[in-house]
């Protein structure tokens, strides 16, 4: 079972379709950056930006010039090849991840029958896992070489923040993995043809959608960057290029759980009430279920205060993980009374 | 079957471009005009006195531990989630028995207030 993986391409239909969906991914994050400041203007009676561009539609573009002119300094205490090196590791596990949301089924497109996703392998979630754990080096190492106390503390929290979330994340989804009977994101798709998962796995899709708050560093998770104490968290060292970077890669992290929770739980490409579009139509759904899901996101910093930490880490630990162990286990046994 | 992880290697080679075109764009367009006090590290208040070896809240560590208890729990029940239905009441009893033997642990964990953030 486990064995049995997606159809995969020629080589060169490989990379290319690598190309395409990254660039897309590229052009996704300055929208979302651009979409987050001007719905939090809206949400809190402002226009948030409105003079670079017309609607302030170039602000992303100027945003990145003005950080790329900045003077690039680190602190005499800093690590200096550590502190290179953090932002790039955020940023590489944040994209690697972005590979394996699927945009739609295998398509005949002149002839070859090709995937619409980067990847699609036998391990599915344990992959985006795997890469969660690397991305929580990004921040720590980050925050650790800059060698302040700010990005010290921020890294700490953030650290034990990220592993505490992320076991909950993962027993989410065993519920999940049991009624579609495979790890493959096209497979767990398909397997949604009767009814989304979030239905029958209600409790799987809140406790994942939280601890993707969690894991994503988001409001009102974000304990790591907490403004009013700790400057700016882990990153308060950064400038110009590597802040750019960290936050490339935290814009588009939220674009992966938002992925993540279209494939998993919201039924990926797949239309309610039995409607099947042609093959073309597939990515815009995704896309469009992927926008509520990031408005969600938006929606949720705009209204939320801050935890304080002892409350966000028993929250953690004593609600979601028991929340979710309960879930797997109650669908471990519908499942198999009703087989 | 590796081959189908090609895609995820472009992905990364991409990736590792951009954050490479951010830090190379920055250091030669950026200007630089480095001052001492400009490369203390950020300070409000009394001078920082942060080492890089020093102390810290024990609980970070003890949140460690357990995180690797519990993860590895999670990664078990991965593959017996996959094949539950194969193997029906069998590996349904055998699923049970492991997530009591996991609760025990943790109620044992929460009772001794690991759990209790101080």
């Amino acid at each position: 079972m486990l064995a049995v993986v997606g159809y995969f391409e020629p080589w060169w239909i490989q990379i290319l379709k690598a190309i395409l969906i990254f660039a897309v991914g590229l052009q996704l994050v300055p929208v979302v950056l651009l979409a987050e400041r001007k719905l939090l203007g809206r949400f809190q009676s402002r226009y948030g930006p409105n003079r670079v561009g017309p609607y302030g539609a170039l602000q992303p573009l100027a945003d990145i010039l003005k950080l790329l002119t900045k003077e690039q300094s680190r602190p005499t205490t800093s690590v200096g090849l550590l502190f290179a090196i953090a932002p790039l590791i955020s940023i590489l596990t944040a994209v690697a991840a972005f590979a394996i949301i699927p945009f739609g089924d295998t398509q005949d497109i002149f002839g070859t029958k090709v995937g619409l996703y980067g990847i699609d392998v036998s391990i599915g979630p344990l992959y985006v896992f795997a890469l969660g754990g690397i991305a929580f080096y990004g921040i720590m190492l980050g925050g650790w070489s800059s060698g302040s106390k700010y990005s010290f503390l921020g890294a700490m929290r953030g650290a034990a923040q990220l592993i505490s979330y992320e076991v909950s994340q993962g027993l989410a989804l065993v519920g999940v993995v049991i009624t579609a009977q495979t790890l493959s994101l096209t497979g767990i798709v398909t397997a949604q043809k009767g009814m989304w998962y979030f239905i029958p796995q209600f409790f799987g899709f809140l406790v994942f959608l939280v601890a993707g708050f969690a894991e994503t560093n988001r409001a009102p998770f974000d304990v790591t960057e907490a403004d009013a104490e700790l400057v700016g968290g882990y990153n308060t060292e950064y400038g110009g290029g590597g802040f750019a970077s960290y936050y490339f890669a935290e814009y588009l992290n939220v674009l992966v759980v938002s992925g993540i929770v279209t494939t998993i739980f919201l039924g990926g490409w797949l239309m309610p009430f039995g409607i099947h579009p042609p093959g073309w139509v597939d990515p815009i759904v995704v896309l469009f279920k992927m926008s509520l899901i990031t408005f969600l996101f938006i929606w949720i910093r705009a209204t939320l205060p801050r935890l304080r930490y002892d409350q966000l880490m028993s929250f953690g630990w004593k609600v979601l993980l028991p929340l979710a162990t309960v879930n797997t286990l109650v669908t471990a046994i519908v499942v198999v009374a009703v087989h | 079957m590796l081959r189908s992880y090609l895609p995820a290697i472009v992905f990364l080679v991409l990736g590792g471009a951009v954050g490479g075109a951010f830090a190379v764009l920055n250091s030669v367009i950026g200007p630089r005009r480095a001052t001492p006090h400009k490369q203390d590290p950020y300070e409000c208040g009394l001078p920082s006195e942060v080492k890089r070896g020093m102390r810290f809240g024990i609980s970070f560590y003890l949140i460690a531990m357990l995180f690797i208890l519990f993860d590895i729990e999670v990664v078990f029940l991965y593959p017996i989630a996959v094949e539950l239905r194969a193997y029906g009441s069998y590996a349904l009893t055998e699923t049970i028995v492991f997530i009591v033997l996991l609760f025990v642990a943790f109620g044992y964990v929460w009772r001794r207030g690991a759990l209790e953030w101080r």
